[in-house]
């Protein structure tokens, strides 16, 4: 017997801004069952008159029993993301079900080391799979693109030094002084630089915008990496 | 209906009788993939359907393009949420790809370059409703979207209209894809907002 994911009313109980555009939300959710890292929700919104539209968010978190934690990016045009990051305030409660998805996932048993790559708001999965780590042996290195310094998520704590866990920032547009990188789209001397080669079969994952997924994955086997082992997750443009 | 969302109103809209259960309307075309997109030279190229008897079809390029050709306009609905009205596609009727095939499967398993699966009912490829395209709005279908060819059916969730498509392999029993076997619906039918298990 297959159990359906019903739909849990999940109330907001903090937020913490992460750029001018983007929040994490923290919900509490009673009888959450718990997620893998790399696993997204289906949030569910309804208006008055019975209006009702739903979007999918990667959770942010580390699996925890009844809290969960989404960062969303606002997208301009959005009908629910400005809401999301924008009106929603601690108390009010919206309709969530999962934890959805079975193939963009870190299982913190699995042992080969692991490579992340996340183009500005594809981070978040990522980070569900840093946090998830915990004190697990598997070394983790994440390679993290963003436009300019201004678009960092999660930026306290990706500044700790987190033994196990390597972070490049490869900053396509404004590079600060000491990023050691020229401003630049993501290319194949950095996943060479720092990433894992491909002789020690790295699980790896990536996510992003369509456009940095598709040359981010393009690079990744045109250096050699076993195609079948390469994860992706796309935000289209109207993730919204 | 759901709880009712503080100070949320959603867009101005009107009921369109066109739109799934869940979906929103796009007019881009978001692009959806498990892993790297393949790259697959025409020259290479082919396409079969394996029956559960043991025989097999297979058309090289050449031979695909020079069957009867259709021009379906179609809506797409994807799991994700978007839906995209009236996309043209161009490409062959399985009705035209198996009209000569025997076999008393009633199952399909849909199989393409680079690993991926999807599983439907044989009828559901059947009378109409399914085509191997390889063109999207006039133009040779892109990578992305699954180019050189990929199936589309588009009465189900957009995952079963396999990109990147190799071949059709006949069964007597279901045989869960890639997807069915990740938490999503067996059948995806977006009517049903039949999304993920036990849907």
């Amino acid at each position: 017997m297959i159990k359906r994911l019903n739909w849990r009313v999940a109330t907001l109980v903090s937020t913490r801004q992460e750029t001018p555009t983007a929040r994490t939300l923290v919900f509490d959710v009673p009888g959450w069952p718990g997620h893998l890292p790399g696993q997204h929700v289906d949030v569910r919104l309804t208006a008055p008159d019975g209006y009702s539209t739903q979007r999918s968010y990667s959770i942010a978190n580390a699996s925890s029993e009844d809290r969960l934690e989404l960062t969303v990016q606002t997208v301009g045009d959005g009908e629910v993301s400005p809401y999301l990051t924008e009106v929603l305030e601690p108390g009010d409660q919206i309709e969530l079900r999962g934890p959805v998805g079975g193939w963009f996932v870190w299982r913190p048993h699995s042992s080969p080391p692991v490579l992340l790559v996340g183009g500005g708001s594809g981070i978040v999965p990522l980070m569900a799979m840093v946090r998830s780590r915990g004190k697990s042996d598997t070394p983790f290195r994440l390679l993290y693109s963003l436009r300019d310094p201004g678009q960092l998520f999660y930026a306290d704590e990706l500044e700790k030094v987190m033994a196990g866990v390597e972070v490049a920032y490869l900053y396509t547009r404004i590079a600060p002084p000491d990023a050691g990188r020229a401003a630049g789209r993501l290319q194949a001397a950095d996943l060479i630089a720092y990433g894992w080669p491909p002789e020690t079969a790295p699980d790896v994952y990536v996510c992003g915008p369509t456009g940095f997924v598709e040359a981010a994955a393009d690079l990744l086997t045109g250096l050699g990496h076993d195609p079948a082992k390469i994860r992706t997750e796309r935000f289209g443009p109207t993730g919204g | 209906m759901g709880i009712i969302s503080r100070a949320f109103s959603g867009r101005p809209r009107e009921p369109d009788a066109k739109l799934p259960p869940g979906q929103y309307l796009v007019h881009d075309f978001p692009v959806l993939s498990a892993g790297p997109t393949p790259r697959v030279p025409l020259d290479r190229w082919e396409f079969s359907i394996d029956t559960a008897e043991g025989q097999v079809h297979r058309w090289s390029w050449e031979e695909f393009q020079a069957l009867p050709q259709e021009t379906p306009t179609v809506d797409l609905h994807c799991v994700t949420k978007w839906s995209k009205f009236g996309t043209g596609w161009k490409g062959v009727s399985l009705d035209v790809l198996m009209e000569d095939v025997e076999s008393a499967a009633e199952y399909a398993l849909a199989y393409s370059y680079g690993g991926y699966t999807t599983n439907l009912p044989l009828e559901d490829l059947l009378d109409g409703k399914a085509w191997i395209v390889h063109e999207y709005d006039g133009e040779e279908l892109a990578p992305a979207h699954g180019g050189p060819a990929r199936l589309l059916v588009p009465h189900l969730y957009l995952w079963k209209s396999a990109k990147w498509i190799k071949g059709l392999r006949l069964l007597d029993e279901d045989w869960p894809g890639f997807w069915e076997t990740a938490g999503y619906h067996n059948y995806g039918d977006p009517w049903r907002e039949q999304r993920y298990q036990g849907d």
